[in-house]
């Protein structure tokens, strides 16, 4: 019972001290899991890491998840993740109440207006880092082209862009074993 | 019943959305579009927020969302939906780890989400310009082409896109500074006109 309290808190510190989602975790996740706690390795802590990138969800759940596991089976999974989650839940649930007590005010409509335009650059910025990584060849940035231009030009749900381009992965991969 | 719906709704975003927060955001557009839970401006000022707030953004704007559409319990309901095919998932790749990182399968199919997935994103993030930058309303209306702008808005993206990627002590700043600033630059300049 102990630890997994101790699970908790260890990762509502990293909810709370986690600021632009799971890019900006890596760090504090080495200073709080490795070097304090000592709850896994730098080898793991990667690996975690890695496969929390390219595995459904968020990616600082699916670390929590990984190392909640690791120390105490599948209630540690979901204890690490619960802490994880606590304090956006708590901070949004409070910061929406009183945005949408205010949203009707002068003020408030035109620093958002200003607050939209600099989401759209740190949106770009998003898609070109991503790009860097994902877009390695032709064949990637065709998919790359057809989903954006498909995305913007039909009303079809992303799930079918995402499960087309895992399957066009898995053949293009095939094809190329097959040549070779 | 909302609730069951906002779960379901989001537990598809969570198993679908790969790459972390910001894949979330085209799932929430098709969302928005489905459900006229939120409107497309609504979810551009939860996404600055989201930015700007302590957390995951993917959480961050489950939680928004959740709230919005169904209150307290809608933002709790709603996260646990988002987070619930990561624990699934993570429990049972964790049993496998070592032969999961090396299938062939497993590597080539995430050889082609990676690029789906910033396709997407950048699609989304298309969205977000019409939002902020353009007015296509105004300009159906007058149809002169200095009303198709925003033009405080496009200079103020133009600056931040300039400080945050080329110049030298500001590209390190945090992206909070630059949401602040712009808040500020909106309230000064009337943004909205109001």
């Amino acid at each position: 019972m102990k630890e997994l309290w101790e699970l908790f808190l260890a990762f509502a510190k990293l909810g709370v001290m986690t600021f632009g989602g799971g890019a900006a975790m890596l760090p504090m996740l080495q200073r709080e899991i490795l070097e304090k706690r000592h709850w896994a390795t730098e080898e793991e802590l990667m690996d975690y890491y890695a496969i929390g990138q390219c595995t459904p969800g968020v990616i600082a759940v699916n670390t929590a998840t990984f190392i909640g596991q690791k120390r105490k089976g599948v209630i540690g999974g979901i204890v690490a993740t619960a802490g994880m989650v606590f304090p956006s839940l708590v901070i949004i649930t409070i910061l929406a109440g009183i945005i949408t007590n205010i949203s009707s005010l002068g003020w408030v409509q035109n620093a958002f207006a200003g607050i939209r335009a600099c989401v759209v650059v740190q949106i770009f910025n998003a898609v070109i880092r991503l790009g860097k990584k994902s877009i390695v060849d032709k064949r990637t940035l065709v998919i790359f082209l057809v989903v954006f231009l498909g995305s913007i030009l039909t009303n079809l749900s992303p799930v079918w862009f995402v499960l087309a381009a895992a399957v066009a992965g898995i053949l293009l991969k095939q094809w190329e074993v097959k040549r070779t | 019943m909302i609730f069951l719906r906002l779960f379901w709704e989001y537990f598809k975003v969570g198993l679908f959305s790969i790459g972390g927060g910001m894949a979330t955001i085209p799932f929430l557009y098709d969302l928005s579009d489905k459900t006229g839970w939120f409107t497309h401006a609504q979810l551009a000022d939860m996404l600055a927020v989201s930015e700007s707030t302590p957390g995951a953004i993917g959480v961050n704007m489950a939680t928004y969302v959740g709230y919005t559409t169904a209150g307290p319990w809608g933002a709790l309901i709603a996260t646990i939906g988002l987070v619930a095919p990561s624990i699934i998932v993570i429990l049972l790749v964790a049993r496998v780890l070592q032969q999961f990182r090396h299938n062939r399968f497993v590597e080539a199919g995430f050889y082609g989400l990676r690029p789906a997935s910033t396709g997407l994103i950048a699609a989304a993030g298309v969205t977000v310009f019409m939002i902020a930058l353009m007015d296509v309303d105004r300009y159906a209306q007058t149809k002169a082409l200095g009303d198709l702008f925003h033009w405080k808005a496009c200079l103020l993206a133009a600056a931040v896109l300039i400080f945050s990627d080329w110049v030298k002590p500001t590209k390190t700043w945090h992206p909070i500074v630059f949401i602040g600033i712009s808040a500020v630059a909106g309230v000064v300049f009337h943004f909205a006109g109001v």
